[in-house]
Formats: structure tokens, C-alpha cells, sequence
């Protein structure tokens, strides 16, 4: 068959696939992730059928798809937010950072991937999925509730620390030395404050710069910025999804609404391809050895969230219910860590068996986080009666 | 009374406060313009029992209802010494002819010797508005006068 026929028609059915999927998963009221990443392992390496015509679109898509997913992270907050935020919950951001990013770490060391096996699977256990976060708190009706803003101010958190993190980590795939790192963090720092600041006080320059009324000229000013600004620092090696996520914090006010209004469909088209892809690259055989660590990690994870929410709200002076629901709503792992594991994968110096786990990680906590945040209440009704009964007798 | 305002970043802003018997209430200005009204349940003040989506013209309604009772009641119990002052709410419907028209032209104290106090839009109060106030459907007037000139002045706001 003509190569371009063959390339058409593969994407055409996946795309297609993937549509049915998310229906199925708006259906059952859970996160359209998991099932991607399950229809791309299907159709990958060692799947049940194999696409060839459709690799190098999907990859270049998948790097799209991840420059949408971050600009996209940039455009939710305000550099006014992100700068209360960090003010506001800077200590329930350490502690969250520091319980779930060193399980990760500690397994990859354990499982002998080393240092930097180390801080790719720190960083796949740290980061909730903002995205499944503010589903579940918009789907349950928690928006008015007392700890909705504990939860979202954590989420900002990690938002920065991913801003840090994500050049770090590009730099250790690189294999830069300690001195090196350094310098790469030193950059990192320095880029963060600037664009802060620049957004800060001509953050509405940045968006005149690139907003139009009409929307056309818009998308494509927006789109091509954030291309540009994803190159250059890809070539600088900062990341280029770290450059698309300043873009997205230094554009403001209403433009930054429009234009998470108009880049939505696009976002959503290629980041479902983006963790088709990664599914592709993984051998669904290679997930079954690492199934018992996955979920080993699953649970020491969804307590340590538990824990970061508890914690947090009782600092906010949130009663005992509420902070249960905070840590619940923490719980889910998504987009950010296939993110994450999908950098470390492309440069090729992590063991496959580590995208293995985090497909089989992602793919569990993308599935429990939304039922953790849905039943935590009243699964802990039942225990304090339980209790209760307990005591009486 | 104090209001709690509250910063939800990627979603907007919360304004709440505590009601007397208990209950937290208020609203969400959330970022795309939609208003959410909620009020916590009864046992746990940090979850909502209802959350309730309103349009802009929704929120506007229930504010001019709410805020035209009370308005009304504190003028009734202003004027409740002189006999036959009574207050009454009128609101101007999208097929009145004083619609974008201003409220002089109704004439209404000349005609009735109603005396409106105050306009109700969109959750606010203009009080004493005077003859060039321009009405809009929607608005709540809060008028003051004789039981039969008040029945006059409704019939003037809604025929003409």
C-alpha cells in the first residue's frame, strides 16, 4: 500500500479508537488517560496490532502534545496566583514534595536504575494530575467547600517546583556532571524569577503581543510563540516544555482565558496522541513483571498524598472530613508523570522496565485517585462507626 | 456582616460568610463569568450540600430578590407610624413602555404621588434615583406611597 494511504488510514483509526474511548470513559465518570495509554500499549511494540506507518507522526505529535499540555499548565494560573500560592503553602508543598517524591526515588535506587532512574521516578510519584484534581473537584461539587483551596494551592506548588524540576531533570538525562547541574539549576532559578517577574509587571504586554480579536490569527500566534519558545529553549537545553510553560505564565488576564479557550481542542488531540505514543514505545509484556512494584508503590503513594492533604488542611484549620477529602483529591497521578517518564524514555538512558512502571503506576493512580476522592468520606463514615461500635462493646 | 473572600487559583473566587444558624453561604465568581451558589450542609461546614450554577441574569434576579425584601421590610418598618404609607416592589418587565426610557417620562409622582426610593439592578442598589434614571427590564423598583396610588403606578409602569 501507498506509504501516505497507510500513515491515513492508522491515524484515521486510532484517532476514531480514541474517540470511542474517552466516550466510554465520560461514561463511567473516570479520566480518558488511562485508557489512552492502554489503547497505545494495544497497538505498540509487541501489541495485539502493530502500526508502523503512523511512528514518526505520532512521536512529533506526542512532542506537540506535551508543549500544549505545559503552556496549557502556565495559562491555568496567574503569576499573581502562583506568587500567593507559593507564599500561602510553601510548607504543605516541602512536605508534600518530600513524601512523594522519595518513594519514586527510593524504588528506582532499590530496582538498580540509579540516580537518574532515581529522579525520574521521584518526580512520576510527586506530581498529581492537576487536570483529574480539577475534574474531580468541579464533578463531586466542591468547588464552594473549605478545602478546595488547600488542595489548589498544592497543586500551584507543584506547578513551580515542575518549573524547576523539569530543567533539572533534562539535565541529568543529558548527563551533565554535579558542576553542570548546578548551573543548569542556577539558570532554571534565575529564568523562573525573571519570567515571574516579567509577568508580574508587563504581563499584559506579553499578551498584547500575541492576542488578536480574531481568532484565527490568535491560535496561530499563540501556537507558533509557543513552538518558538519551546525550540530555543530546547536548544538551550532547559527543556522545551518548560519554555512553553513560562510562555503560559507570562500571558494574563482575559487573553490567558481565550486562550486556554481556543488551544482546548488542540490540547486535547494531541495530548490523547502523546500517551497513545508513549503506550506505543512500551511492550505491554514488560508490565507484568513490574506489576507488584507498581502497586506496591500505588499505596505507600496515595497514603503519602493522604497524608500531604491531612496535614495541609489541619494547618488550615479544616475539620476532620474536609481534610480527608483534600488528601483524596491529591491522590491521582496523571498527564505530568507519563510527561515526565515520556522525556526520560526519549533519551534513552533509563531501562525500559522503568516506562513500564510508570505506565503501570500512572495507570492505576489515574483509575484510583477519582474513586479515593469519591468515596473517602464515606469510607471513613464507616470506619469511625465501625469504631464507635467498637468502643461501646 | 463579614464576608470571607478567598483566592481558588484556575478557578476563581470565593466569597462566603456564616450564617446565623450555622450555615456557611455564598458564591463562586468563577473565571469563565458563570456565578455558583452554594450552602454547606448542616453537620460540616467545609462541604456543600448544594452547588448551583447561575447565569449572569439568574445571579442579577436573586440579588434584586433578596435585596429588594430586605430594602422594603426595613422600609415598612421605617414608615410604619404614618397610616396608610405602604412600600411596594415593582419590576419592570421587558414589555413596558418605560423599558430604556428614563423614569421621568412615567411621571409617576405627578400622576400618583408614589415616590420610587430606590432602583434594584444586577445585585445593586441606587437609591433616590432621579427623573433621568434611565429603567431597564429587570429592574426592581422600590416605591413608597398610598395603597390605590401604588396600584396607579403599577398600572403606569406596565401600560403606559
Amino acid at each position: 500500500m501507498d506509504p501516505l494511504a497507510l500513515t491515513l488510514i492508522e491515524l484515521g483509526a486510532v484517532v476514531f479508537c480514541l474517540g470511542l474511548l474517552a466516550r466510554l470513559a465520560g461514561r463511567i465518570g473516570m479520566s480518558p488517560i488511562p485508557l489512552y495509554l492502554v489503547g497505545g500499549l494495544a497497538f505498540g511494540a509487541g501489541g495485539v496490532v502493530k502500526l508502523e506507518g503512523m511512528q514518526e507522526f505520532a512521536h512529533l505529535s506526542g512532542e506537540i502534545g506535551v508543549i500544549l499540555l505545559l503552556l496549557m499548565l502556565g495559562l491555568e494560573y496567574t503569576a499573581a496566583e502562583l506568587v500567593t500560592g507559593l507564599r500561602r503553602s510553601w510548607q504543605a508543598g516541602v512536605l508534600d514534595l518530600v513524601l512523594n517524591f522519595l518513594p519514586g526515588a527510593g524504588l528506582a535506587l532499590l530496582l538498580g536504575w540509579g540516580v537518574v532512574g532515581a529522579m525520574v521516578m521521584g518526580g512520576v510519584t510527586y506530581i498529581s494530575s492537576s487536570g483529574i484534581a480539577a475534574k474531580v473537584i468541579t464533578d463531586l461539587g466542591r468547588i464552594g467547600n473549605r478545602e478546595t483551596p488547600v488542595v489548589l494551592s498544592i497543586l500551584v506548588f507543584e506547578d513551580l517546583a515542575m518549573a524547576l524540576y523539569l530543567p533539572i531533570l533534562t539535565a541529568t538525562l543529558a548527563g551533565v556532571g554535579f558542576l553542570g547541574g548546578l548551573t543548569t539549576v542556577g539558570i532554571s532559578l534565575a529564568v523562573v524569577t525573571l519570567v515571574l517577574m516579567v509577568a508580574l509587571r508587563h504581563g499584559h504586554r506579553v499578551s498584547q503581543a500575541v492576542h488578536s480579536e480574531n481568532s484565527e490569527v490568535f491560535l496561530l500566534n499563540l501556537l507558533g510563540a509557543a513552538l518558538l519558545v519551546a525550540g530555543v529553549a530546547s536548544a538551550m537545553q532547559v527543556s522545551a516544555a518548560v519554555g512553553a510553560f513560562m510562555l503560559g505564565i507570562a500571558i494574563s488576564g482575559a487573553t490567558a482565558h481565550s486562550a486556554t479557550r481556543i488551544l482546548e481542542p488542540l490540547r486535547d488531540l494531541f495530548a490523547a496522541i502523546f500517551f497513545v505514543a508513549f503506550g506505543l514505545n512500551t511492550d505491554p509484556s514488560t508490565i507484568p513483571p513490574v506489576l507488584g512494584w507498581a502497586l506496591v508503590l500505588a499505596v505507600i503513594t496515595a497514603v503519602t498524598k493522604m497524608i500531604t492533604g491531612i496535614w495541609a488542611g489541619k494547618r488550615a484549620g479544616i475539620a476532620r472530613r474536609g481534610r480527608f477529602r483534600a488528601g483524596a483529591a491529591l491522590i491521582a497521578r496523571g498527564e505530568f508523570s507519563i510527561v515526565i517518564a515520556g522525556l526520560a524514555v526519549t533519551s534513552g538512558v533509563v531501562p525500559d522496565e522503568l516506562a513500564a512502571l510508570a505506565t503501570a503506576y500512572v495507570l492505576l493512580m489515574a483509575i484510583l485517585g477519582p474513586l479515593a476522592a469519591r468515596y473517602v468520606e464515606p469510607l471513613l463514615q464507616s470506619v469511625t462507626r465501625t469504631a464507635a461500635v467498637a468502643t461501646q462493646a | 456582616m463579614n464576608v470571607d473572600e478567598t483566592d481558588l487559583p484556575g478557578l476563581g473566587r470565593r466569597k462566603d460568610f456564616m450564617t446565623a444558624s450555622g450555615r456557611r453561604i455564598g458564591v463562586v465568581e468563577l473565571r469563565e463569568g458563570q456565578t455558583e451558589l452554594f450552602v454547606s450542609t448542616w453537620d460540616d461546614p467545609d462541604t456543600c450540600q448544594a452547588s448551583i450554577p447561575l447565569t449572569g441574569d439568574e445571579a442579577a434576579t436573586l440579588g434584586n430578590l433578596l435585596g429588594g425584601q430586605h430594602l422594603a421590610m426595613t422600609l415598612t418598618e421605617a414608615h410604619k407610624e404614618i397610616p396608610g404609607i405602604v412600600t411596594r416592589q415593582f419590576s419592570i418587565a421587558p414589555e413596558s413602555p418605560f423599558q430604556n426610557q428614563p423614569m421621568g417620562k412615567a411621571c409617576i409622582r405627578t400622576r400618583c404621588g408614589v415616590s420610587i426610593v430606590a432602583i434594584m439592578r444586577e445585585g445593586e442598589v441606587l437609591p433616590s434615583p432621579g427623573p433621568d434614571a434611565v429603567l431597564h427590564s429587570g429592574d426592581l423598583l422600590v416605591a413608597v406611597g398610598t395603597q390605590e396610588g401604588l396600584d396607579a403606578a403599577a398600572d403606569i409602569l406596565r401600560n403606559g
